[in-house]
């Protein structure tokens, strides 16, 4: 039970780790920009396919990784010029309107691509295997390694935004979006930086995720929803509450999913207990969300309600 | 004192508001619309004819908070789903009754949409986009999960709904005329709904909230109202979409489908009403036809969509802001 | 008719004092003006009345009723109702529908889903006489958006007069409106006087002068001095305050 209760709890943890990585662009792109981007998941699912095909090219998940970097920067880029810097002004109804053309668009052209049968990515060979943690409990070491990468992202976002000019900007226009225009500083430059960062981060995930999962398209929907919930919980515009949010939500859906049946079976009869707690562990995120929100209504770390 | 005699409605109103004048148009097409189909031998069209409507509601529905309230709301397919496990569950039950099947998926939306409707109240802009789009997603995911009713997989329908024992949803074509006076009928409802004092309150909270404050209302519970109104009428949507089909799954409730919905409604017109009868009209055909086009429609559609917001000179809710229909947001 | 009584109310943001211990007695029927330079409060003073702000201590009371805790909505209720500096209305409706809007506000029965409200004979009789009390029955059905700026002025002050206030709290009802338009507006303005428990914050000094049966004077949210016009107008440390900026005192 314990085992079963670490390892799921390390799950949890890589999850949430990915979760952060998506959401800590979608966060700042909302803060900042007050843009709603339904799209920010096919970045995700970009970054997936994009590691897949490069991986493929060369035979290395390394080389892959490298090449894809750039590659997310091409892609932010391109869709910051041709579609998002034309939405900044606009009403909320636009940007939904135009984002889900575009969640649209990036879905089918994936199709058109890439096919529709899932593809796999090779692990890298020195993180292949597991270790002993506890016991005769084994953990895969690459998804130690996401955890590690992903904590290191964290932090260097955390230092970014504590300790640089450019941090200090996304703080002020993230709390308020006119002081920065007033600082002089270029706010289309510095919108567009804010949108990229985001997009190589969701791509970043997407590509750390591949050799683990099925690189289908379906992957950046349940991973966009989820994501909301977290910027939601943390609060926009809060890298901090992206952080918590992210990891808050990723363990209750892990844990959820094989505590709650178990759970349940103290007070119901055991088919019950497993019908019920099928039907409940998909939604204990969104119960999640609506008690903080009830709460907190501009989530945990949040400045505008 | 001239004022006591002057008339208290506008002299020059026209006795139709263009509203109902456009609406009376499309309806008596729509009525038209089963003989033409019949007459080309094309009996096919009456069925995704009766699409049509269900999806014209749940438009019209939508209209009625996102038009009227300013509430962008992107989890309404949740109740088009309602509804149509509505008719799923009573039919395992039994209960083929379409009056029956109403109330069911009347009853269940509201209580969703009472309790989700207040938490998302509490806030504005992006985050009640995103949260409403939350709690659409956790009513796909209950119904993913929930076995009983084929889960992911979705449930057949033996049969068509009944009404008060008579077999009148038996043929297509007493689908689509029954459909087409659900539509009528949730029209005249609604229209009366815009025009009332609760819907002027509505409107007025749409057009300035702190305003509406400072005359002694409180918004909160005028828009829950309408929110809730709003989900109960999608939900009779889906009791006509299900009897349609013959199938019900979750696919009806998949945030594609809340977009779709969305996308009806600023097609058609944000805030009239009819217009949104219209837009689910252009969207579905759109849709039928692109489809025969190509398989990769979708494509072609987020195309369409795209290029509609960045090309019309302010977007489309610049366009209706100009002819006075929609306030910007903020 | 009520009076409204202030009592150190305090409100700040950040290390900012807006309003600084402020304590004012507005006796039933009375005009009172408050007058002061720009950026001295006026207009957060007249927010923490209407309850669109809450206030930090102090309090704010109708007749003996403290109402500092209520809503904005609870206030209007009790018979507090405010116009607002920049012209707040409904755009989209008509003068007509804007304020018979507030009658119904103020009838207290919006869950009507039904009855078709631009055919109400009441609401429309009530909003046409408050149009015409603040001098725009004329353009009763004219969309908002299309009226100009006096009218707005006047349209502000008939929806607050629609909501049958005991009190009423004018900010600036004369922004902005030019010359002989202005006097017309102050001739309208002199006929509620006496009605309602008034609280006026206005710019135009002749107007003041003209209307008020008190004035207070407030000064980076303090109040420095209370009386009739005319102690006011002489006053040395109001003309302290005043020196070099509003020539009209002088």
């Amino acid at each position: 039970m314990m085992n079963l209760f670490v390892l799921q709890l390390l799950n949890g943890v890589q999850l949430g780790v990915l979760l952060f990585l998506i959401a800590a662009g979608l966060t700042l792109v909302f803060g900042i920009m007050d843009v709603i981007n339904l799209a920010h998941g096919v970045l995700y699912m970009v970054g997936a396919y994009l590691i897949a095909t490069f991986a493929a090219a060369t035979g290395s998940f390394w080389w892959g990784l490298l090449l894809t970097l750039p590659a997310a920067v091409v892609v932010g880029l391109v869709i910051e010029f041709v579609v998002m810097r034309r939405l900044y002004a606009r009403s909320h109804l636009d940007q939904v309107l135009a984002t889900f053309g575009l969640v649209m668009i990036a879905n089918e052209a994936v199709k058109m691509i890439w096919g529709t049968s899932p593809l796999s990515v090779p692990m890298p060979e020195i993180f292949s295997g597991s270790v002993p943690l506890m016991g005769p409990l084994k953990y895969p070491v690459y998804r130690i390694a996401i955890i590690v990468a992903g904590l290191a992202v964290a932090l260097g976002l955390f230092i970014m935004v504590n300790y640089t000019r450019v941090g200090m900007l996304l703080r002020a226009g993230a709390t308020n979006r006119d002081t920065v225009s007033a600082l002089g500083v270029d706010i289309n430059r510095l919108f567009a930086i804010v949108f990229t960062l985001g997009a190589v981060l969701a791509c970043l995930a997407g590509a750390l995720v591949a050799p683990i999962l099925s690189v289908d398209t379906g992957m950046g929907e349940s991973v966009l929803i989820l994501t909301f919930v977290v910027v939601v919980i943390g609060g926009i515009g809060s890298i901090k509450g992206a952080f918590l949010g992210a990891l808050l939500v990723a363990i209750v859906d892990t844990l959820g999913g094989v505590f709650g049946p178990i759970l349940l079976r103290s007070v119901l009869d055991p088919s019950a207990a497993g019908q019920v707690g099928r039907v409940l562990a998909p939604m204990l995120v969104y119960i999640l969300m609506a008690v903080i929100l009830f709460a907190k209504p501009a989530g945990l770390f949040g400045r505008r309600a | 004192m001239t004022y006591m005699t002057a008339s208290a409605t506008h002299p020059d109103r026209p006795v139709l508001s263009g509203r109902v004048k456009a609406a009376l148009v499309l309806f008596i097409l729509f009525a038209l619309m089963p003989p033409l189909a019949s007459a080309l031998n094309d009996p096919f069209y009456v069925l995704i004819g009766t699409r049509i409507l269900a999806y014209a509601i749940a438009a019209m529905a939508l209209d009625l908070i996102l038009g009227y309230g300013a509430m962008v709301s992107f989890g309404h397919a949740a109740y088009l789903g309602f509804g149509a496990y509505a008719v799923a569950i009573l039919q395992s039950y039994g209960v083929n009754d379409l009056i029956l099947q109403i109330l069911f998926a009347v009853a269940i939306s509201a209580i969703f949409a009472v309790v989700t409707g207040a938490i998302s109240l509490r806030t504005r802009g992006v985050y009640f986009i995103m949260i409403t789009l939350a709690f659409g997603q956790m009513a796909f995911f209950f119904f993913i999960s929930f076995s009983a009713y084929g889960g992911d997989d979705g449930v057949a329908l033996a049969q068509r709904s009944t009404v008060l024992g008579m077999d009148l949803l038996g043929t297509d074509y007493g689908l689509y005329y029954v459909s087409l006076a659900l539509l009528i009928a949730l029209f005249a409802l609604c229209h009366r709904i815009v025009g009332s004092r609760f819907g002027r309150v509505l409107t007025g909270i749409r057009e300035n909230p702190t305003r509406i404050e400072a005359i002694g209302f409180s918004p909160f519970r005028y828009q829950l109202i309408a929110f809730v109104i709003s989900g109960c009428i999608t939900a009779i949507a889906g009791v006509v979409l299900a009897n349609q089909a013959q199938f019900v799954s979750p696919a009806f409730m998949s945030w594609h489908k809340s977009g779709e919905l969305i996308v009806m409604v600023v097609l058609g017109g944000v805030g009239n009403l009819a217009g949104p009868i219209a837009g689910a009209v252009a969207a579905l055909l759109l849709e039928e036809w692109l489809d025969a086009l190509s398989e990769h429609w979708k494509l072609y559609f987020g195309i369409f969509l795209v290029l509609m917001v960045l090309f019309s000179p302010h977007g489309i809710t610049g366009l209706l802001k100009k002819m006075g229909i929609v306030r910007g947001q903020q | 008719m009520t009076s409204l009584t202030v009592t150190n109310l305090c409100k700040s943001f950040g290390a900012l004092k807006v309003t600084d211990d402020v304590s004012l007695s507005v006796e039933p029927g009375e005009l009172h003006a408050i007058i002061g330079p720009n950026g001295a409060g006026k207009t957060t003073l007249i927010s923490q009345l209407s309850g669109q702000l809450h206030c930090d201590s102090g309090s704010v009371a109708i007749g003996d009723r403290d109402i500092s805790r209520l809503t904005m909505p609870e206030r209007v209720k009790l018979g507090l109702a405010r116009s607002f500096q920049i012209t707040s209305v409904l755009p989209g409706f008509t003068a007509l529908e804007n304020v018979a809007l507030a009658v119904q506000a103020r009838e207290g029965s919006s869950f009507r889903f039904f009855g078709k409200v631009a055919d109400e004979a009441r609401l429309n009789e009530a909003a046409m006489t408050a149009l015409s009390e603040a001098g725009l029955d004329r353009r009763a059905h004219v969309l908002a958006r299309s009226l100009s700026h006096g009218e707005h002025r006047r349209l502000e002050l008939a929806i607050a007069l629609a909501t049958q206030p005991k009190i009423l709290l004018l900010d600036e009802p004369l922004a902005g409106v030019g010359g002989g338009d202005a006097e017309g507006f102050v001739a309208n303005l002199q006929k509620l006087k006496g009605r309602f428990t008034i609280v006026l914050i206005e710019h135009d000094m002749d107007a003041v002068f003209a209307l008020a049966d008190r004035v207070s004077v407030l000064v980076y949210g303090s109040i420095i001095a209370t009386g009739t016009p005319e102690a006011v107008r002489n006053d040395p440390e109001v003309r302290a305050a005043y020196l070099g900026e509003e020539e009209e005192l002088v």
